[in-house]
C-alpha cells in the first residue's frame, strides 16, 4: 500500500487490520505518534488527515486512501511547537504530541479561538499531568 | 569527610532506620530571593524534544529482534487456574510461552482480578494476543473477601494495625464543649499514566541484562531486578531517559519486568512487556480506598481538645497501609489525639503509592470534619486553623521551618472573597468558599549523588542518575548547577537516567528528588567552580572571570566536580505545608457540582523554577479535582469484577474540567535543610483539594458531603440530610 505521510508517499506492507498508528510508528519509526490507550479514548495519537484530527489507533491504515497525513514529526517548524516549550505545556510529555496536533488542526480553522473554543476542540485530548491551563495559554498565544 | 551515620528514612510516609555514609554540606545557603538562574521561570530544557516527540520514551523502544508480549491475567477477583500454554506455542510468530510458577509473577493462584497467569512472546504485538487467547485455561472461581469491615473483622489484614496516641484521648473529649462525630469515605482511584508500566529487557550476557523501564527509580529496579534474577547489581543496567507519568505506581519492576526477563532469556532476543490500557486499570496500582470514623472534640472557642479516628484501608491484595491518620496526628496541636489504623487485606488489585498517599485521603476527612466543627460552633474556618496552629510539632520535635501561618496571611485576600462569592448565588445554583490546610512531608534525604563536567568551551554537563518523570527536575538541576558556575542556563546539560552512567541519585517520588539531587548538583558544581577560580588564579584573571575565558586553553583537559548531598537536620521534622481555597456553584436541584476558582498558597522551601512550579501545582489541584469530583474505579459488589477498565468509563478530568487556577509559593529557604533549603513540591498541592471543595460546598449549601467523588448522588443525599436537620431545628417545638 501507499501512504502519504508528511509529504513523503511511503510504499509499505500492512496487514489488512493495521492501524495507522501501528504503521506510522511500527513500518515508519514515526514514534512522535503515541499510542496511550489504543482503543480511541485519549487522544494521544491523534495526527491530521488532510488537515482534520484523526485518532490514528482507530482509523485503518488501508482507510487511508490517498488522503495526506501529518504527523507531529511533519509539525516541528510550526510555531505551536514552541509555544507549548514556552508556556510550560507539558510535563511527562507523553500526551503532548497528539495536543500540539490537535491545537495545530484548531488554529489553522481558527487562528484566534475563543477559550470556550479551545476547551471544545482539546476536550478529547487527556493529559494526566494535568498540563491544561498552560496548554490553554500555548493556544492562545501561539503567534507571539 | 565522609561519616557513617543512623538515621531515619522517609519515603511517601514510610520511616524506616538506615546506616548511610553521609558528606558534609559545608555550602552557605544562597540568601532568600530570585538568583541570577535559580528562583527565576526557565523553559524545560527537554520541553521541544518531548513536545515534537524526538524523545524516545519506552514505548517508542524497538530493538533489533525485539518480541512482543501478552500476558493472561485473571479476569475473577479469586480463582484458581488449571493453566496449559502449549497451545499457544503452535500459534503463528509465538517463540515462547511460561505458565504460572516460571516465573515467580505468573501464579496460578488468583487473589485479585489481574493477577498475571501466564504470558507468550511473538514477532509482533497482535500475534502474541491471539497466542495468548489459545491457551488453555479454566478458572475455578472461589468467594472473594470485598468488605474492608469484613476484613477488620476477621483479622484478614496487611501488618499489623497501627496505633498511636498522645495525651489522654478520653479525657479530652470529656473537656470538651462540642463534639463532632462523622464517618468518611474515599474511593479507589488509579494513576492512568499516559504511558502504561512496561519494560523491554535484554541479556547483554550469560549474566548480564540491560532494562529499559518506565519507572521513577532506576536504582530500584537495578536492585530489585538483580535480586530477583539473582545478579550481581552492577550486572543489571537499567535505562530511562523519558518516562509518561508515574504518580508514584512505577516504583518497582512489578510482573512485567520479570515475565520480560524470562522470555528473553529463553529466546536470546530483547523482550518488550506493556500492558494495554485496560491492564493499565486493572493491574498497575491504585489510591487504595478509605473508611474514615472520626471524632473532634473542642472548648466553645473552638480550641481543639480531642482528635479522634479509626481508619480502615481498603489496601487490596498487597501494598502497605499508608498514613492515612497522619494528617490527624500531625497538623495541629491538639494535645489528646488517638488513631488507630487498619489495613484490610482484600481480593482486590494492589495498592501503590499514589501522590501523597494516605494523606490526601486523610486530610479529606479532617479538614471537612474541621469545617462541620466550626459550623456548629459558629466560627470561621480559617481562624479555627489558625487558633490551632501547632507552632511546635504536636508529636515532639522542632520543625526545621513552618511558614504555614504566613501561608494563612496569603489566602486571607481568596478568603475574602467568600462574601461576594456566595452574593453572587441565583436560583437553584448556590455558590460558595471553602478552605483546608495541608501537610506532607517532601524534605527528601541522603543519599544522592551528582558530577559536574566542565570542558574547554566552557560548558557543563551534570550527570547523576536520577530521572525526570515530567516534574521537570532535569530543568532545576541544571538551573542550580548553572548558578553555581555562573555560567548560562543555556550552556548546561544534564544527563541522567541510566544507572551504567552516572552516580546514584534518589527516586522520583516522595517529593524527593529536588530537595535530595538538587543539593549534590550544588555541591558537584561548587567543586568545579573552586577548581575554576584556581586556575583563573594562576592564569593571572579576576576571581569572578567569564568560566568560558578562564578555561579557554584547557584544549581536552576538563574539569571534574563531585558532589554529594548532606544529612537532614538531626531531630527535627522537614514538612510541607500549605493552604488552599476552593470556590464552587452547586445546583441544589440536580445534585451537579462546578469547582470555579482554586487559590493555592504552599511553603516548600526554596523554588528553584517558578514556572515549572506553577504546572506542578496546577497538575496536583487537577488531579486533585478529579479524585473530588469524577474519578473512581468501580467493581461489581457481588462478584468483585472491576467495571471501570477504560479512558471512557474511567472519568479523568479534561480541559473543559479545569477552573481559574491561582497559585503562590512562600520561597523561603529551609534555613536548616541542605545547601538549598528546598522542599519537593509534587505531592503537595493535591493534598488539600477535596476537603477545600467539600467544604465549599458546605458554605455553598449547608449540606455535609462525606463521600468521594462527589457525585450527583452523593450531593443530594447530603442535601436531603441538611434540609431534614433544619427542619427538625426549626420545626421541632411547632411539630408538637
Ligand atoms: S491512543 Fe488513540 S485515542 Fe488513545
Ligand atoms: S504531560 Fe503528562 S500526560 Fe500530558
Amino acid at each position: 500500500m501507499r501512504l502519504d505521510v508528511n509529504d513523503h508517499a511511503y510504499e509499505l506492507h500492512c496487514e489488512v487490520g493495521t492501524t495507522l498508528a501501528e504503521a506510522l510508528r511500527d513500518e515508519l519509526s514515526l514514534t512522535g505518534t503515541k499510542i496511550a490507550c489504543g482503543e480511541g479514548h485519549c487522544g494521544a495519537c491523534t495526527v491530521l488527515v488532510d488537515g482534520a484530527p484523526v485518532l490514528s489507533c482507530i482509523t485503518l491504515a488501508h482507510a487511508v486512501g490517498d488522503a495526506k497525513v501529518t504527523t507531529i514529526e511533519g509539525l516541528r517548524e510550526h510555531p505551536m511547537l514552541r509555544s507549548f516549550v514556552r508556556a510550560d505545556a507539558l510535563q511527562c510529555g507523553f500526551c503532548t504530541p497528539g495536543q500540539v496536533v490537535s491545537a495545530v488542526a484548531l488554529v489553522e480553522a481558527r487562528p484566534e479561538p475563543t477559550t470556550e473554543e479551545i476547551r471544545h476542540a482539546m476536550a478529547g485530548n487527556l493529559c494526566r499531568c494535568g498540563a491544561y491551563p498552560k496548554i490553554e495559554e500555548a493556544i492562545r498565544t501561539w503567534r507571539d | 569527610m565522609a561519616r557513617l551515620i543512623r538515621t531515619e528514612k522517609e519515603v511517601e510516609g514510610r520511616y524506616e532506620e538506615v546506616w548511610l555514609v553521609v558528606e558534609e554540606d559545608a555550602l552557605e545557603q544562597w540568601p532568600t530571593g530570585p538568583r541570577d538562574v535559580v528562583g527565576r521561570p526557565a523553559e524545560r530544557l527537554d520541553g521541544f524534544e518531548r513536545a515534537s516527540g524526538q524523545a524516545v520514551y519506552t514505548a517508542d523502544l524497538d530493538k533489533p529482534g525485539m518480541l512482543h508480549t501478552a500476558v493472561l491475567r485473571s479476569p475473577h477477583p479469586r480463582a484458581r487456574a488449571t493453566v496449559d500454554v502449549s497451545p499457544a506455542l503452535g500459534m503463528p510468530g509465538v517463540h515462547a510461552a511460561l505458565g504460572p510458577g516460571e516465573v515467580e509473577q505468573l501464579s496460578a493462584e488468583c487473589n485479585y482480578q489481574g493477577q498475571a497467569v501466564a504470558a507468550v512472546c511473538a514477532d509482533t504485538l497482535a500475534q502474541a494476543r491471539a497466542a495468548v487467547r489459545a491457551i488453555r485455561c479454566d478458572f475455578a472461581v472461589l468467594e472473594p473477601l470485598l468488605d474492608p469491615d469484613e476484613a477488620v473483622r476477621r483479622g484478614e489484614l496487611l501488618g499489623d494495625p497501627r496505633v498511636r496516641e498522645r495525651g489522654d484521648y478520653e479525657r479530652g473529649l470529656a473537656e470538651a464543649d462540642a463534639v463532632v462525630e462523622a464517618e468518611y469515605r474515599t474511593q479507589v482511584v488509579l494513576h492512568n499514566s499516559m504511558e502504561t508500566h512496561q519494560a523491554v529487557v535484554e541479556w547483554t550476557r550469560e549474566d548480564a541484562v540491560e532494562v529499559h523501564i518506565s519507572t521513577q527509580y532506576v536504582w530500584g529496579i537495578r536492585d530489585a531486578v538483580a535480586e530477583g534474577l539473582g545478579l550481581p547489581a552492577d550486572n543489571v543496567r537499567v535505562v530511562c531517559h523519558y518516562m509518561g507519568g508515574g504518580f508514584g505506581s512505577k516504583n518497582s519492576p512489578d510482573d512485567y519486568t520479570f515475565i520480560a526477563a524470562e522470555l528473553a532469556r529463553r529466546t536470546r532476543r530483547p523482550v518488550k512487556c506493556a500492558l494495554t490500557r485496560r491492564e493499565e486499570n486493572t493491574a498497575a496500582g491504585n489510591r487504595n480506598a478509605t473508611i474514615q470514623r472520626l471524632t473532634v472534640g473542642a472548648r466553645s472557642d473552638g480550641t481543639l481538645t480531642a482528635l479522634g479516628g479509626e481508619f480502615v484501608n481498603a489496601v487490596g491484595w498487597g501494598g502497605w497501609s499508608s498514613g492515612t491518620e497522619g494528617p490527624m496526628q500531625m497538623l495541629y496541636a491538639c494535645p489528646n489525639v488517638k488513631t488507630t489504623t487498619y489495613g484490610a487485606k482484600l481480593n482486590l488489585p494492589p495498592m501503590k503509592a499514589f501522590r501523597a498517599p494516605g494523606f490526601v485521603e486523610g486530610t479529606f476527612g479532617l479538614e471537612a470534619l474541621l469545617d462541620e466543627l466550626a459550623a456548629q460552633l459558629d466560627l470561621d474556618p480559617l481562624e479555627l486553623r489558625r487558633l490551632n496552629h501547632a507552632e511546635q510539632a504536636p508529636e515532639g520535635g522542632e520543625y526545621s521551618d513552618k511558614n504555614l501561618l504566613e501561608c494563612y496571611r496569603r489566602a486571607e485576600p481568596h478568603w475574602e472573597r467568600r462574601h461576594e462569592v456566595r452574593a453572587r448565588s441565583t436560583g437553584t445554583v448556590k455558590r460558595g468558599v471553602g478552605m483546608a490546610s495541608q501537610i506532607w512531608y517532601g524534605g527528601g534525604g541522603p543519599p544522592s549523588y551528582a558530577w559536574v563536567r566542565v570542558g574547554s568551551d566552557g560548558r557543563a554537563a551534570v550527570v547523576t542518575a536520577m530521572q525526570d518523570i515530567g516534574t521537570g527536575t532535569r530543568t532545576a538541576m541544571a538551573q542550580i548547577a548553572a548558578e553555581e558556575l555562573r555560567v548560562p542556563l543555556e550552556h548546561v546539560s544534564v544527563s541522567l537516567g541510566d544507572t551504567d552512567r552516572g552516580p546514584y541519585a534518589t527516586l522520583s517520588a516522595g517529593s524527593s528528588t529536588t530537595p535530595s539531587v538538587g543539593p549534590a548538583v550544588r555541591a558537584a558544581a561548587a567543586d568545579a567552580r573552586t577548581q575554576i577560580e584556581e586556575i583563573a588564579e594562576q592564569r593571572g584573571l579576576p576571581k569572578d572571570a567569564p568560566v568560558a575565558a578562564v578555561v579557554d586553553v584547557l584544549e581536552d583537559a576538563q574539569i571534574l566536580g563531585k558532589g554529594a548531598r548532606g544529612p537532614n537536620p538531626t531531630g527535627m521534622q522537614v514538612l510541607t505545608f500549605g493552604v488552599q481555597v476552593a470556590e464552587v456553584a452547586v445546583d441544589v436541584e440536580t445534585g451537579e457540582v462546578w469547582v470555579e476558582r482554586i487559590a493555592a498558597v504552599h511553603d516548600v522551601g526554596r523554588v528553584i523554577n517558578p514556572l515549572g512550579a506553577s504546572s506542578q501545582i496546577e497538575g496536583g489541584i487537577i488531579q486533585g479535582i478529579g479524585h473530588t469530583l469524577s474519578e473512581e474505579r468501580l467493581h461489581d459488589p457481588a462478584t468483585g469484577r472491576l467495571l471501570t477498565t477504560t479512558l471512557d468509563a474511567y472519568k479523568l478530568p479534561t480541559i473543559a474540567d479545569v477552573p481559574e487556577i491561582v497559585s503562590e509559593l512562600v520561597d523561603e529557604p529551609d534555613r536548616h535543610l541542605t545547601n538549598l533549603g528546598s522542599k519537593g513540591l509534587g505531592e503537595p498541592p493535591i493534598v488539600p483539594t477535596a476537603a477545600a471543595i467539600a467544604n465549599a460546598i458546605r458554605d455553598a449549601t449547608g449540606a455535609d458531603v462525606r463521600q468521594l467523588p462527589i457525585t450527583r448522588e452523593e450531593m443530594l443525599r447530603a442535601l436531603r440530610e441538611a434540609e431534614a436537620r433544619q427542619k427538625e431545628k426549626v420545626g421541632a417545638p411547632a411539630g408538637v
